[in-house]
């Protein structure tokens, strides 16, 4: 039946770094394999906080995998790394850097437009070589299944085709993934949702305002009571001429605050803090925001079905490390992995045999058990149980937990603590590690700033505006089934392009009278959306990304 | 390394089967605004405006292609035209990705009307076929910007004696049958569509409407391949360039140029209609029923012709 199909070796469906990893791998390999990709350009869809990297334990870096990575994709290696514990004006920074360090080759900040499109031409002229190529402009829209077994892709600009293995490397929100049953979007407490500016910044100014060369970089971490109670962290990272800043909070914890991301993301940029590296000059280029998975909870065990296997976010392959996220370089990984695993299966007649190879690659690399630590599954169980957590919260409120934090030992003792991946990684997802922690060193040990802040940030309205988008009119990729407040009332708040008492955005919230009783009803404009995915977690909806080259086009990412 | 090799075909390409096709293409002045220039009485100075490339040939040029990404096969641009045409053909190069281009300029050629022109362009046709290589499609565009008589098509297709379908939105050809399959707007109406059949080689007039599709992953590689090979081919566009002039043509100046043009412009208000928007069906030469249709379209321009 499925004869009548065009065929390929294998398709690749994404071509951010889990796909373009993959792709690599796969035409060094000889394989003939063809990569589809929804956006107009690689990257005009992707958005990271933006650090990349080359770990030590890796099997593979995007460095080992394509000549010239580094000085033709990044932007600057990360020299310097810092984490501001903040409590109202008072800061207490502690120098991260050997966290940092800890396993790292090197580490770039990218933007992922230019990083993502410099990979697609370099993939492309690679899997040229073996009969295939890269195509954007293409969205896969399901499966193409034969008797219940996974065959081929299914994509709205193309007929259907088969393939001997399907990587889907279609990131957060993967389509495939739930298509094929190993991936849910039901629970918030799986994801992180980032939201991100980049800002223009004089390459000179920037050299002069961190104290860096014009071949170095900073990062700087920020954590305490900015963040309205939330739980969740900011960044910011020097790029060669702007500077990418931005915040990611556990999901959950947005939803149970109610928080607007917009606006805690403006209490980052409008923290005095910042205001010395801005020059009070604020130019901000691009808004932009998504989903990121924790691979602590979401990570799947076996991520494969028949022949299609599983890389990156669409994997739920995204580790946050305490405040270093690391999601780029694991992708990057696993793509590699599943060529490599297709490579030796090859000819099976077992259509899993990638498959079951590639998880068995997965856990000997020891790439599983920095995505999904067994230690942690453990601290998380008592760690995170609510009545521990008060108690603890209870202690750090007393004097007697800022005496513990406060005197000049414990003071060395956190920094140290702060610097060791074992303790960062389990520490548990709660208020403590992120917000309570942070708000006593500052408040005990932090040096208060005497200026204020006078940037202000765009208005969601004037972010909006600034976007680039290619709307598909009359064809909205997502479909609110429940506009009740109860099912849906989230997205109002969680949406980054959506406000409560703002009209312009995806999500609003308005009261209706219906035979004399008035009834408060949500309703959706997907023109403004930036594909996020946060509502598909946090409302009713049936959700889809747009068709190939439609909706939000980055141009920073 | 031989089965590696063996990828890169691997029968996504379609072998064997090789469309010909020309694509005839006509400079015309820039109208874009901030672009035309126009000379104290308020006529155009053709020497000021710029040339650009007709922008209905355009779609013809995309027909083409669809056929040689279809099919395989060789695509020329052709013009007729001032030297500075060439950039027209340059430009059909880099936009559709032409092979090669064909220009027949020549000072005796100048001041043709259409009729004029459709006779050069049949030269320029038959030339092509004795010194090249035998057609199988003739793609023209749909009215030229400035002339907007929308003859020239039509009635270089008379002077070839080769069925003519006018009006295309879509294509599909079968190179084993040589027959090619189009989705025609009956009297230009886009609510009205009907499907024709032709034998090859034919001549095919493209409607603005006209969208080329490319539904395999195979043709888009391909288009994009024949990009990234054409970005080369049209900076050394001369290399590509063939100009025939009338001794080339084979042609006596009398019936070419302003001396074997019949039609005088006097003003330039009435434009006549274009022969295409009449009831056009679907002709075949071998009946000769059809042919005769043709000739009666043509008739009043060939009747001025013999005066
Ligand atoms: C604010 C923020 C900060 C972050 N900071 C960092 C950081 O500092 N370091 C780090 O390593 N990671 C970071 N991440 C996470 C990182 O961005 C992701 O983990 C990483 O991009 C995953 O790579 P991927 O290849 O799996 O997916 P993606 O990069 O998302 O690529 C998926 C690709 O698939 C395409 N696609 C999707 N669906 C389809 C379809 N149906 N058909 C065709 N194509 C499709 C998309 O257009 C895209 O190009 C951050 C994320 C955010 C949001
Ligand atoms: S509508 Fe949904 S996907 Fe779009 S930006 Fe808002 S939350 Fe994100």
């Amino acid at each position: 039946m499925t004869d009548e199909y065009e065929h390929y070796e294998a398709i690749v469906v994404g071509c951010g770094p889990g796909g373009a990893a993959a792709a690599a791998r796969l035409a060094d390999h000889g394989v003939e394999t063809l990569v589809l990709e929804r956006g107009t350009e690689a990257g005009s869809k992707n958005v990271s906080g933006g650090l990349i990297y080359g770990e030590e334990s890796a099997p593979y870096t995007l460095a080992d995998l394509f000549d010239g990575f580094r000085e033709e994709a990044t932007e600057r290696p990360v020299t310097d790394y810092y984490i501001h514990n903040v409590a109202g004006n008072k800061v207490k920074t502690y120098d991260l850097t050997d966290l940092h360090e800890h396993d790292t080759d090197w580490c770039d900040a990218v933007l992922r437009r230019e990083m993502d499109s410099w990979l697609e031409r370099r993939v492309h002229e690679k899997t040229s070589e073996t009969g295939g190529g890269v195509l954007t402009n293409v969205r896969v829209n399901g499966l193409l299944e034969d008797d219940g077994e996974i065959v081929g892709v299914t994509c709205d600009e193309l007929e259907p085709i088969t393939a001997d293995l399907i990587v889907a490397a279609d990131g957060v929100n993967s389509e495939l993934a739930r298509e094929a049953g190993l991936m849910d979007w039901e629970e918030p407490e799986e994801w992180f949702q980032g939201v991100k500016a980049v800002v223009d910044v004089d390459p000179d100014a920037i050299d002069d305002r961190f104290d860096i060369g014009s071949d170095e970089g900073a990062a700087h971490l920020f954590s305490g009571d900015l963040f309205d109670d939330v739980r969740g962290g900011g960044f910011l990272y020097t790029n060669e001429d702007s500077l990418s800043i931005g915040t990611v909070f556990h999901l959950d914890s947005l939803l149970e605050r109610e928080a607007e991301p917009h606006e805690l993301l403006d209490a980052l940029l409008t923290h005095p803090l910042l205001a010395g590296w801005f020059g009070n000059e604020y130019d901000e280029r691009e808004y932009a925001a998504k989903l990121v998975p924790d691979s602590k909870k979401a990570a799947h065990r076996e991520p494969y079905r028949d022949r299609l296997v599983l890389v990156g976010d669409a994997a739920g392959q995204m580790q946050a490390q305490g405040p270093i996220i690391k999601g780029m370089n694991h992708a990057v990984t696993a793509g590699a992995l599943a060529a490599d695993a297709f490579a030796v299966t090859r000819g099976n007649a077992d259509p899993a045999a990638a498959g079951r190879r590639y998880t068995k690659l997965l856990e000997d690399s020891g790439t599983m058990a920095k995505l999904r630590p067994r230690r942690y599954d453990l601290a998380r169980t008592v760690g995170e149980r609510e009545a521990v957590t008060s108690a603890v919260e209870r202690v750090l409120e007393s004097p007697l937990g800022s005496l513990a934090v406060g005197n000049p030992i414990a003071d060395r003792l956190l920094e140290r603590a702060y610097n060791s991946p074992l303790l960062v990684s389990m520490l548990p997802d709660t208020k403590t590690g992120y917000v309570s922690l942070p708000t006593l060193i500052a408040e005990e040990h932090g040096k208060t700033i005497h200026w204020e802040s006078e940037i202000e940030p765009p208005t969601l309205e004037e972010r909006i505006g600034d976007l680039t988008y290619d709307t598909d009119v009359g064809n909205p990729h997502i479909e609110l089934l429940d506009q009740s407040l109860d099912a849906s009332g989230a997205a109002v708040t969680a949406c980054p392009v959506s406000a409560e008492d703002f009209g312009g955005g995806c999500y609003r919230s308005e009261a209706v009278k219906t035979n004399g009783t008035e009834e408060t009803l949500v309703s959706l404009d997907t023109q403004p959306c930036v594909e996020c995915g946060t509502c598909a977690v946090v409302a009713d909806t049936e959700w889809e990304h747009p068709r190939g080259g439609k909706g939000v086009e980055y141009r920073e990412g | 390394m031989i089965e590696g090799h063996s990828h890169v075909n691997n029968g996504h390409i379609p072998t064997g089967v090789f469309m010909r096709s020309i694509v005839l293409t006509k400079g015309v002045p820039d109208f874009s605004e901030g672009a035309v220039s126009f000379d104290e009485e308020g006529h155009l100075e053709r020497g000021k405006t710029p040339t650009v490339m007709n922008p209905n040939d355009e779609f013809a040029l995309q027909a083409a292609l669809q056929t040689k990404i279809r099919h395989g096969g060789h695509v020329s641009g052709m013009s007729m035209g001032p030297p500075g045409y060439a950039e027209v053909l340059q430009g059909a190069m880099e936009t559709v990705y032409t092979d090669d281009s064909y220009l027949l300029s020549d000072r005796e050629l100048a001041a043709s009307d259409t009729w004029a022109t459709a006779i050069t362009l049949s030269a320029g046709l038959e030339t092509y076929q004795e010194e090249v290589a035998d057609i199988d499609i003739v793609f023209a565009g749909f009215k030229t910007a400035d002339g907007e008589t929308g003859q020239t098509g039509p009635q270089t297709c008379w002077a070839m004696d080769w069925p003519i379908v006018t009006h295309v939105v879509a294509l599909d050809i079968d190179p084993d049958e040589r027959t090619l399959r189009a989705k025609r707007l009956v009297e230009g109406d886009v609510d009205e569509i009907e499907t024709v059949e032709a034998p090859l080689p034919c001549f095919v007039v493209t409607d603005p409407e006209f969208e080329p599709t490319y539904r395999t992953a195979s043709q888009r590689l391909t288009r994009k391949r024949l990009r990234a090979e054409t970005e080369e081919r049209a900076a050394d566009h001369e290399e590509y360039l063939t100009t025939w002039d009338h001794a080339d043509l084979n042609l006596d100046p009398d019936y070419i140029g302003l001396d074997g043009s019949p039609t005088i412009v006097s003003s330039v208000d009435p434009i006549p209609k274009a022969p295409s928007e009449r009831e056009a069906t679907m002709l075949d030469p071998d009946a000769g029923d059809g042919m005769g249709e043709v000739l009666e379209e043509i008739q009043p321009y060939a009747a001025e012709a013999g005066d």
